[in-house]
């Protein structure tokens, strides 16, 4: 380095010394990428609007507000043929978040039995999850969805063989059809003692953890939790007069009408996603316990724990900090995955949003929407697990 | 043309824009050698591959007729199937040349999509298929019935507004591909099949037992079928509805595949107008071809009702009548104008 400075500054020389001057090659190199990206940024939406224009078609997101004149097999809110585009989208919208959101629930229960089941000293259920894993890990996800729907609609009976099942549920290839509960007067009831109930206990809980470092006394806050949470509500239930009727399901010509219906589409690509997704979590939980040093567990075998106390509140919450951040990269496979319940017919985002640009024409406006929205899903997500992760980080003292 | 191929690049792989719609379509056609044409991904009789993998069908025969008008050989054809989804994008976007793909003429498809209609090949309506076993006679009994229909088509909203405006319930069953359609309908996930009723008696015949399903009387809609372009291509947009005409004019004047070379010799002016043997006939050229385009069409894929009959005729396993699709002098509503 010194060698430069002492040589005469010829021209040359002035420019060599910029080119090995990390700092000013840095620069050079960063301002290089971004004119990079926003030339070819500027040239992507430059040619799309120039092609626009020339094909002649209608575009902005004005269309959104049109009558959408189709039908969607499930919605979570009330949709009918006159509800607007932008309705229609927001439906698919909802129940991407229902699939997602129970799919990451089983996936992560599953997952977390797998990946400890493989761990187990147990040669058999070792072995069995070992197979789970591979098998599920092996497979392309639309194959096991077309497996499931295809598993639902072949072995169930047609819907007139349904399978009854007690309390007025029926089994058929068109679905899981129960009652459906309806609420009457003073039902505000029950919800507002659920909300009182998880305070209480949350309360009490705060309360045990402060008595049992002050005294070394134990509390069973689980089950005074489970008397408060499920006990409260019930006991409003019955103080309301018990205001809750069914509407059954009744066979009627083609179907059975009333009741609340769980699509079969919605069911193979619950279960699909879910065991899919749970062979990579076990694999996750897995590769973050064996994270966990041998001598962790050894310490606290000496120190006198049991193996329950050694797993609960020593082993776990380290292995947590290991296993969060790829827990949410398969959180947002599950998610993204979800969008191939279009294959089936699942009325998601996706298929709700396609058939909006199929409609309208709109090709470039409806997918705009769609990435926008499942990058706000998945950023949302991370989000959620960054200060999640951040929470059960190891707190240095 | 730098701007082309990096916006067919990135365009591809972001918006599936191939390449940009570019005037002249027949240039690009003749300089390539063959059409590009749009077709069902597997309709019988209207559009599907053969056991050794060749294209056949009414609409295919259609793609044929332009390519013999072209190109005086009916085989320069390549064919992009296309799902209900993909069709509109692949013609917008220039990855086929034109599309004849039982596609129902709309004003919306006209206007804002961008496209060209005018000839239509058949005319349909939307029907209902049910198993026979639930004994219904029209389609005013379906109410609560599950109903199996193909996203994005005009059917699916013409289902809603069906049920809609007859007070009827349904439960919609919604699929993107038509095999998914017919397979969910196979495995009795809905009890009605609704799609345009020649659509019905393609897919019929590949049911596992065609014999116990029934088509209900009722048409609930009107669908023009034919051929679309992209807008902004007049000489195009001519010679696709032109080759349509032409078709229909032979079966009006009584030339077929086999009469078409014997028909040269006619005295009929008219006739010799359209075969292109009158001197300083100037049709084929005005239109940008040569004036045997007409004769080309009816020798590569014969007239109208050779068209029809052979794919979907009587003789077929479709069987389905002329109806509205005989000529204007028998009835029907195919009629070309003159070609003078």
């Amino acid at each position: 380095m010194t060698d430069h400075a002492v040589i005469a500054p010829s021209e040359a020389g002035i420019l060599r010394s910029y080119i090995y001057d990390p700092k000013f090659r840095g620069i050079f190199f960063q301002l290089l990428t971004l004119i990079t990206v926003v030339v070819v940024g500027w040239w992507i939406f430059d040619n799309t609007v120039e092609n626009l224009a020339r094909s002649g078609t209608a575009s902005g997101y004005g269309f959104l507000r049109g009558r959408a004149g189709f039908d969607i097999g499930q919605a979570l809110i009330p949709y009918t043929s006159d509800s607007t585009y932008g309705r229609a989208i927001f439906v698919g919208f909802l129940n991407t978040v229902l699939v997602a959101v129970f799919g990451i629930i089983t996936a992560t229960f599953v997952g977390f039995i797998i990946g400890l089941g493989r761990l187990s000293k147990n040669w058999l259920i070792a072995r069995l999850c070992t197979v789970y894993v591979e098998i599920f890990r092996n497979i392309p996800v639309l194959l096991i969805i077309f497996f499931w729907y295809k598993g639902v609609l072949d072995s169930l009976p047609q819907v007139r063989d349904s399978i009854a099942l007690p309390f007025n549920i029926f089994l058929n290839n068109r679905g899981l059809a129960f009652p459906r509960p309806i609420w009457g007067d003073g039902a505000w009831l029950i919800p507002l003692a659920l909300v009182i109930g998880i305070v209480a206990t949350m309360v009490v809980a705060r309360w045990a953890k402060q008595r049992q470092i002050a005294t070394g006394k134990q509390f069973h806050t689980v089950r005074a939790g489970i008397g408060l949470i499920v006990g409260l509500p019930f006991l409003a239930f019955l103080a309301a007069g018990a205001p809750l009727t069914f509407d059954y399901p009744i066979a009627g010509r083609f179907n059975l009408t009333g009741g609340t219906r769980i699509l079969p589409e919605f069911v193979a690509l619950y279960l699909a996603l879910s065991l899919y997704t749970a062979s990579f979590i076990a694999e996750v939980i897995r590769a973050g316990i064996r994270g966990v040093p041998k001598g962790q567990s050894e310490a606290s075998f000496a120190l006198g724990l049991q193996p329950s106390h050694t797993t609960r509140l020593v082993i776990v919450p380290q292995a947590m900090r290991i296993i969060i951040p790829p827990l949410t990269s398969q959180y947002l496979n599950l998610t993204k995955n979800s969008s191939l319940g279009v294959a089936i017919g699942f009325p998601e985002l996706f298929s709700t949003t396609s058939t909006t640009l199929n409609q309208t024409g709109q090709a470039v406006e409806a997918i705009s929407i769609m990435l926008t929205v499942y990058l706000a899903i998945s950023i949302a997500t991370s989000l959620f697990m960054n200060w999640f992760n951040a929470k059960m980080a190891l707190v240095e003292r | 043309m730098k701007k082309t191929l990096l916006s067919a690049a990135i365009g591809a792989a972001v918006l599936g824009f191939a390449s940009a719609a570019s005037a002249a379509t027949l240039d690009n056609v003749k300089s390539k050698g063959f059409v590009q044409c749009g077709v069902n991904t597997g309709l019988a009789g209207f559009a599907a591959p053969d056991s050794a993998g060749n294209w056949t069908g009414f609409d295919v025969d259609y793609c044929k007729a332009v390519a013999a008008a072209i190109f005086g050989d009916a085989t320069k054809v390549k064919y992009t199937p296309t799902t209900a989804q993909s069709r509109f994008t692949a013609l917008q976007s220039g990855e086929v040349d034109l599309l004849a793909r039982n596609t129902t003429w709309t004003i919306s498809r006209d206007t804002a999509l961008g496209l060209n209609f005018r000839y239509v090949n058949y005319y349909d309506g939307q029907g209902f298929m049910v198993p026979k076993s639930l004994n219904v006679k029209s389609a005013l009994e379906l109410s609560g019935a599950a109903v199996c229909v193909q996203s994005g088509t005009t059917t699916e909203l013409n289902l809603a507004d069906y049920f809609k405006a007859n007070n009827l319930q349904y439960n919609p069953v919604v699929f993107e591909k038509l095999e998914e359609v017919n397979a969910a309908y196979q495995a009795g996930r809905c009890d009605v099949y609704t799609t345009d009723q020649s659509g019905l008696y393609a897919i019929r015949l590949g049911l596992s037992n065609p014999d116990e399903h029934v088509i209900l009387p009722e048409i609930i809609s009107k669908e023009p079928l034919g051929p679309a372009v992209r807008q902004g291509d007049d000489q195009w947009f001519d010679i696709v509805m032109w080759a349509g005409y032409a078709l229909v004019q032979a079966e009006e004047f009584g030339i077929t595949q086999a009469n078409v070379d014997e028909m040269k010799n006619s005295t009929n002016p008219d006739i010799r107008r359209f075969l292109g043997v009158e001197k300083d006939t100037k049709i084929g050229t005005d239109l940008g071809l040569t004036n045997e385009w007409a004769y080309n069409i009816v020798k590569g894929v014969g007239n109208y009702a050779e068209v029809f009959e052979r794919n979907i005729g009587q003789n077929t396993p479709l069987k389905i009548e002329r109806g509205l699709n005989a000529l204007w002098t028998k009835g029907g509503l195919q009629y070309a104008p003159p070609i003078r």
